[in-house]
């Protein structure tokens, strides 16, 4: 008995046991409503008999599943130090770290479906009996959600009658429900912020590192040596190949936002926007290979015509193989839609009545839309622009195979240059050990670069905020 | 139908040499529905014409045919002739742009654009090139504020956005912007249903001065509005002018039975 319940998954216990809970209180609460006689003939009661089901359902399933959750957060580790302090002494001897492998082969063991004993006898034993202390604990579990649970069901009922409020206390439980949603997104922002930060601290403490203002300030990077850490490099390549992709995105993703909004007919309309819109669907690993492919050869080629001209000199562009240009050109086609998207949502935002102002003093639509549309629809597409460079800043595929590895600071588009997300794949692929300076500024980086996509992405909504117009 | 619009045409209508605008069978289709059926009226210079009727009876649509305005939806389709100083605005050889420099228009919700009060006036100024200098712009944006009676409470805040002001001055802002193109005809599509009384009253005395120099044409709900500003007055129904004459005949003895109801309340 225990050594099923210490192998079922727990998922299928928690809603199989919260279902039939939640299902029976729903029931017991709607019909006691129903059936509950009424005072006099002219009383109503407060809340229709679901409500009271509804309420029934929350007090019994919502203790429950509280007594869940801290078992999941909780029982891992009591089940660990149990198992460990039942294991004989010569394992226990072992090595903090030998010992955690140990423990998590045998965690591993029992949790498969199915376990084969391995012919071990200790080893078998011990998996055996963490089955069984899973189980126990799970037994344990259930018990008390139960009781959580029934005792929820007593309150409940106890307060149910006509004039009780279920109806107002379903409400505040779908907020809660909804809050909590909420909450889960923000908190884990909140952990990966904290991770970072965590990581980033462990850094600078580490040694070899180059400190805060070497890291930020340091014109030299060659982290995979473990040598120097200085980042500027990397964040002028980053620049320059945003820059680059901006000069391709912004035009063309507004000017096509612009034709999409004003001038096309509803039926092309409803041709070229999803089209446009399955540019943003394309697996970003795609448009790298186009990019190291095909773009970054004809840049090459491009850039020694260029070279053979005449009237220039044999080096004025490096003509590297692979090239910031290419990547910048590709990543600028990547985010056309999210420019043109976001940009024909504002202009469309734009009201009619604006336009119509324009068009009846006898402006031409082009009047329009560069005197009157454009205006009013800047703080939206500037705020758009801006969510379009911190997608550029971050993007990570395109780069790493078509921009190059070499950190050096060059104004020549055609030559190849890294950037943070380059080198962050770079530190954390492959062999690596978790503790050294190497990896760690992988983190350091991740960290900066969310920093400045976080400060794009606020100015963004800043603008928007502060220069939104009022049009009501 | 026919007969209708015989009895509409009664022995005060505005005589040959004073017509401004003169619409003849008009029919105006938004895809496969038709909107105006037939439509003829003759539309008096320096005089207030006004449009009355119940909602979606095509005083709107109809308004919008004189500034070609429909051309900016999309499947509308205008038919008929709208002969204004003796050629026909519809003609396919008429800029429909040029067109709306002599129709001024304003709209039901005041819709000032996203620039400085001065900018506002001096943008149709600009775009059609009416100004030849600085002082030329300044001179047009000062007489058009000052013939919308808006000069006194904004000259010393020409800079600040059109949109900072109250609902009235806005509407007052678009009317001088109007204006200021030099109009011949200025067409206000309910131009106070957006505004409170005193606006209201302030607008509407504008309207009776602008009467002196301009061929205007309102359409509005209120019936009161109607009466006291309009010289003649338009009754639309289901897409049909059931009945034009002057103002005052038309509020105190109108032929048609279907505009005693409506001016007295009876159904729309």
């Amino acid at each position: 008995m225990l050594q099923t319940l210490g192998h079922i998954q727990i998922g299928w216990l928690l809603i199989a046991s919260l279902a039939v809970t939640g299902f029976v209180s729903f029931y017991v609460g709607r019909t006691s409503m129903a059936r509950a006689p009424a005072s006099g003939p002219l009383e109503r009661s407060h809340s229709q008999p679901n409500y009271h089901g509804y309420f029934m359902a929350m007090c019994a399933a919502v203790p429950a599943a509280l007594i869940f959750i801290l078992y999941l957060v909780l029982s891992g580790g009591f089940i660990r130090s149990q198992l460990v302090s039942e294991l004989p002494d010569y394992v226990r001897s072992l090595g903090a770290l030998e010992l955690d492998q140990y423990v998590d082969r045998l965690f591993e063991h029992a949790a498969m479906r199915d376990p084969q004993p391995t012919g071990n006898d200790l080893f078998d034993a011990a998996s055996s009996r963490l089955t069984e202390l899973r189980g126990q604990s799970r037994l344990l579990m259930l018990i008390l959600a139960l009781g959580a649970g029934l005792a929820g069901f007593v309150y409940g009922l106890r307060k149910l009658n006509r004039q009780f409020r279920a109806r107002d206390y379903v409400e505040m439980g779908i907020v809660g429900v909804l809050f909590l949603c909420a909450a889960i997104a923000i908190l884990t922002t909140l952990g990966i912020i904290l991770s970072l930060i965590f990581e980033t601290i462990r850094f600078f403490n580490s040694e070899g590192s180059p400190g805060l203002f070497g890291f930020l300030f340091g014109t030299e990077w060659n982290a995979q040596t473990g040598e120097d850490f200085g980042t500027v490099p990397l964040f002028l390549g980053t620049l320059l190949i945003a820059l680059l992709a901006m000069c391709v995105a912004a035009p063309i993703g507004l000017f096509s936002a612009i034709y999409l909004s004003e001038y096309a007919s509803p039926t092309l309309r409803a041709w070229i926007k999803p089209i446009l819109e399955l540019l943003a669907g394309i697996p970003t690993v795609v448009y790298g290979f186009f990019a190291a492919m095909v773009v970054a050869p004809a840049v090459r080629s491009g850039a020694q015509w260029i070279n053979s001209l005449p009237f220039t000199s044999d080096t004025l562009l490096s003509a590297q193989p692979q090239s910031a240009l290419a990547a910048g050109l590709v990543m600028g086609i990547m985010i056309i839609p999210f420019v043109s998207s976001l940009s024909d949502d504002v202009i469309n935002a734009v009201p009619q009545t604006l336009r119509n102002g324009a068009l009846a003093m006898g402006a031409t639509p082009s009047e329009t839309v560069r005197n009157v549309v454009l205006p009013a629809a800047l703080p939206g597409i500037i705020a758009a622009l801006l969510l379009a460079v911190s997608r550029a800043i971050g993007e990570t595929m395109i780069v790493v195979m078509a921009a190059g590895q070499r950190a050096q600071i060059t104004a020549d588009p055609t030559s190849d240059l890294t950037t943070i997300t380059v080198q962050i794949v770079a530190l954390l692929t492959g062999d690596t050990e978790f503790d050294s300076a190497k990896t760690l500024s992988a983190f350091a980086l991740g960290f900066v670069l969310f920093s400045v996509t976080l400060i794009f992405n606020l100015i963004a909504l800043r603008v928007v905020q502060r220069y939104r117009e009022k049009y009501d | 139908m026919l007969d209708k619009t015989e009895t509409s045409q009664p022995e005060s209508a505005p005589s040959d040499k004073d017509t401004k605008i003169d619409c003849r069978h008009i029919d105006v289709f938004y895809g496969e529905k038709q909107a105006i059926f037939d439509i003829s009226m003759p539309i008096r210079d320096r005089s207030v014409t006004a449009f009355i009727g119940p909602s979606g009876c095509g005083k709107s649509t109809f308004l919008r045919c004189m500034n070609r305005m429909n051309d900016t939806i999309d499947g509308a389709r205008v038919e008929g002739e709208i002969i204004m100083d003796g050629a026909d605005i519809n003609d396919p050889t008429v800029d429909p742009v040029l067109l709306r420099s002599r129709v001024g228009m304003v709209f039901q919700k005041p819709n000032p654009f996203p620039k400085s009060i001065f900018d506002n006036i001096a943008y149709g100024a600009r775009i059609h090139g009416l100004a030849s200098s600085k002082s030329d712009l300044e001179n047009i944006v000062e007489t058009s504020l000052v013939r919308a009676g808006l000069w006194d409470e904004v000259k010393d805040r020409l800079a600040s956005p059109g949109t900072g002001l109250s609902g009235g001055q806005q509407q007052r802002l678009c009317i001088a912007r109007a204006i200021a193109v030099n109009p011949e005809v200025i067409l206000m599509d309910e131009p106070c249903s957006a505004l409170d009384p005193i606006a209201t009253a302030r607008i509407e005395e504008l309207i009776d001065e602008l009467r002196e120099q301009y061929c205007l044409v309102i359409v509005t709900h209120s019936m009161q509005q109607a009466a006291r500003v309009s010289q003649n007055t338009a009754f639309f129904h289901l897409g049909k002018l059931i009945e034009m004459g002057e103002t005052e005949m038309m509020f105190t003895n109108p032929s048609n039975q279907r505009t005693q109801d409506y001016i007295t309340g009876r159904f729309g």
